[in-house]
């Protein structure tokens, strides 16, 4: 239990730099919603279900990685990672908070970002609701471990996108596949096992991300 | 309560420790001097646990909990408030009556006033003391203090000297300082490190 | 305390087989293989001798997954057993299996060129999937380049090397997936029927790639250790 409340303290922290800094959030929504005029520009006239679905994942995903690059910047910029890492909880606490605040902000864009596709493209069906419920947790829980890693590196921001996005082509599978299809529970169960396998693996092997 | 055997530390190709020996019995103080790039910090990083050295090895008789870090970077949140801060730092270490125990610290260090301001807004000693109180908050047993007077205002040292003061002999130091006169009162030990 | 030998033979002695016995063997063994393959093999009815490029493909993929798996491996001694030569044998396993990897996409594009006169099928599985592992390791490497050496360094390529060996399967299975959204393409490049001389041949090529990533592994391995030997001396000296 005592685990849950440091990741607890931990997630409200995040949240609240966030709110006090209300950067990461607003880009997030302003850069999906630019990237849908893009993709009506790069589109043929009345592009098919298909194709649209395809888009509205890459899209998720670019958001989604604008704002895992900001993740773990207060911890980098002002060195307080040392304090985290120095507190004797277990060190897997301070990546499922930042993957869970990392969760709510994705979420909270894409509050925006379905309706907007709705009405710019095509509707958004339950399958599709469910399959963005389960990539945003695959997502984000491997997007924040790998965060963390880029963020002890020289390269930084240059490594996220290289180290995340061919993990995150089984996601984008099981994502596309459950929204176009007509029998969509492979693909969610596809996601669900995705999420549980790489969320168990970041939660064990965190500890050697940030301790030496 | 710290060994340290045939300590080595290397980044790379650059080596920034060789050979370093390290005893600290509980209750001690010990003094780090050296010029700068001589290791200190990285000295005193090894000693915190924050990093592994590549030669020696090193033995601590305190749990990760009970040791209390003091390094160059303050290690608060700019962005949050020093009562946020604190109460992050409060809940992490598990401190009983965590209220009393921040607001006991903040008053002493003169910065009960300003806790609900942003610490970005502070000025750099008011955010020495500040991070004087997040070393202070767990009560630990091993204090690691990396040159603590360098961002102090003279009020703020004297308050430093005090609580050196208050707690010398009952817990452990280890403090690395580019002034080992001002703490000569206070010192069991030194250890000098070459460049 | 004294000064190791810096040479690559008291060096590359870190098993009972020695490297020049090694290499002996890889060339025997890669020569049979290629005897076996161009001469031994019967000629495939549909694809001709082209298809013979098979065997080398389907044997380099393998040895491929094995430097993988064996990275993952060392990966894992080194975060578990604390070992610290783990973090230099999973890099080369890692990089060994980037070079198999590179020749997989290779000698399956040349196939699919000379089958079905395109150079890549989408597909192939295992075209595709090694795709995504190449664009995966490579990674590693920028990962590792972007460090300074150090117990730091040696943790994330560990933990990054653990993390590829689970998305093989989980890629596999995700290309497997996408095949049902699209509808699937009849183009694939098949290999013949298993049986004879062709189970053979397919073996001795297997085996002497797996014997060539080893020795390639053991000559790398004990280059970076003597590099390694040679800077510790030259401290030593300074």
């Amino acid at each position: 239990m005592r685990y849950f409340r440091d990741v607890g303290a931990l997630a409200r922290k995040d949240l609240l730099l966030e709110l006090r800094a209300r950067d990461t959030l607003p880009a997030m929504v302003l850069f999906v919603a630019a990237v849908f005029v893009v993709f009506h520009f790069a589109l043929p006239e009345s592009p098919s279900r298909l194709e649209t679905v395809g888009l509205l994942w890459v899209a998720i995903l670019f958001t989604a990685l604008l704002g895992l690059g900001r993740a773990f910047v207060p911890e980098r910029e002002q060195r307080t990672l040392d304090g985290l890492v120095l507190a004797p909880c277990d060190r897997s606490a301070i990546w499922l908070a930042k993957s869970l605040a990392t969760l709510a902000f994705l979420a909270a864009a894409e509050v925006v970002a379905l309706p907007l596709y709705a009405i710019f493209f095509h509707r958004v069906g339950g399958a599709t609701i469910a399959a963005v419920v389960l990539a945003d947790i695959g997502i984000c829980a491997v997007g924040t471990f790998l965060g963390a890693m880029a963020v002890a590196t020289r390269a930084r921001d240059l490594l996220l996108p290289l180290l995340f996005l061919p993990l995150a082509i089984p996601i984008v599978v099981g994502a596309v596949g459950a929204s176009v299809v007509d029998s969509p529970g492979r693909y969610l169960g596809f996601l669900a096992l995705y999420d549980a396998l790489f969320a168990v693996v970041c939660w064990a092997s965190f500890e050697y991300v940030v301790a030496e | 309560m710290l060994v340290a055997r045939r300590l080595g530390k290397r980044f790379g190709e650059k080596r920034v420790l060789r050979g370093i020996d390290l005893d600290l019995a509980t209750g001690g103080f010990l003094v780090v001097t050296g010029p700068n790039g001589s290791g200190k910090t990285t000295l005193l990083r090894i000693c915190a646990g924050l990093a592994q050295p590549t030669e020696g090895t090193i033995e601590r008789a305190v749990s990760r909990g009970a040791i209390g870090y003091l390094g160059h970077e303050p290690l608060v949140y700019r962005e949050l408030t020093a009562l946020e801060n604190l109460e992050l730092y409060g809940r992490l270490y598990r401190i009983a009556e965590r209220r009393e125990r921040i607001g006991m610290l903040l008053e002493r260090f003169g910065l009960w006033e300003v806790r609900h301001e942003r610490v970005a807004s502070y000025s750099r000693g008011m955010t020495q003391r500040l991070a004087l109180c997040r070393v202070l908050l767990h009560d630990p047993e091993l204090l690691v203090l990396d040159e603590p007077y360098n961002a102090l205002d003279e009020a703020g040292a004297e308050l430093l000297d005090a609580q050196l003061a208050e707690l010398r002999g009952e817990r452990t130091f280890l403090l690395a300082t580019h002034e080992p006169a001002r703490l000569a009162p206070f010192a069991s030990g030194r250890l000098a490190l070459a460049a | 305390m004294s000064a190791p030998a810096a040479t690559i033979g008291a060096v590359g002695r870190t098993s009972r087989i020695t490297l020049p016995a090694l290499a002996a063997t890889s060339l025997v063994l890669v020569t049979t293989a290629i005897v076996f393959v161009f001469f031994v093999a019967p000629t495939d009815a549909n694809q001709g001798f082209s298809q013979r490029i098979f065997y080398f493909h389907v044997s380099i993929a393998i040895t491929a997954y094995a430097c993988f798996a064996g990275a993952a491996w060392q990966a894992f001694r080194l975060l578990w057993k604390r070992d610290p030569l783990a973090d230099l044998k999973s890099y080369v396993c890692v990089h060994q299996g980037v070079i198999f990897g590179t020749l997989v996409l290779i000698t399956g594009s040349i196939w699919a060129k000379i089958s079905w006169g395109r150079w890549w099928l989408w597909s192939s599985d295992q075209l595709v999937l090694f795709l995504v592992l190449f664009l995966f390791y490579c990674a590693y490497f920028m990962l590792r380049f972007s460090l300074d050496p150090g117990p730091q360094r040696a943790n994330l390529s560990a933990v990054y090397a653990l993390f590829g060996v689970v998305l093989i399967p989980v890629s596999f299975a995700a290309i497997r997936l996408a095949k049902d959204i699209i509808h699937p393409v009849v183009f694939t490049l098949h290999g013949p029927n298993f049986g004879g001389w062709i189970l053979v041949t397919y073996c001795i090529s297997q085996v002497a790639l797996l014997v060539l990533a080893y020795t390639l592994y053991r000559v790398e391995l004990a280059g970076k250790q003597l590099d390694g030997r040679i800077r510790e001396l030259r401290e030593v000296l300074a």
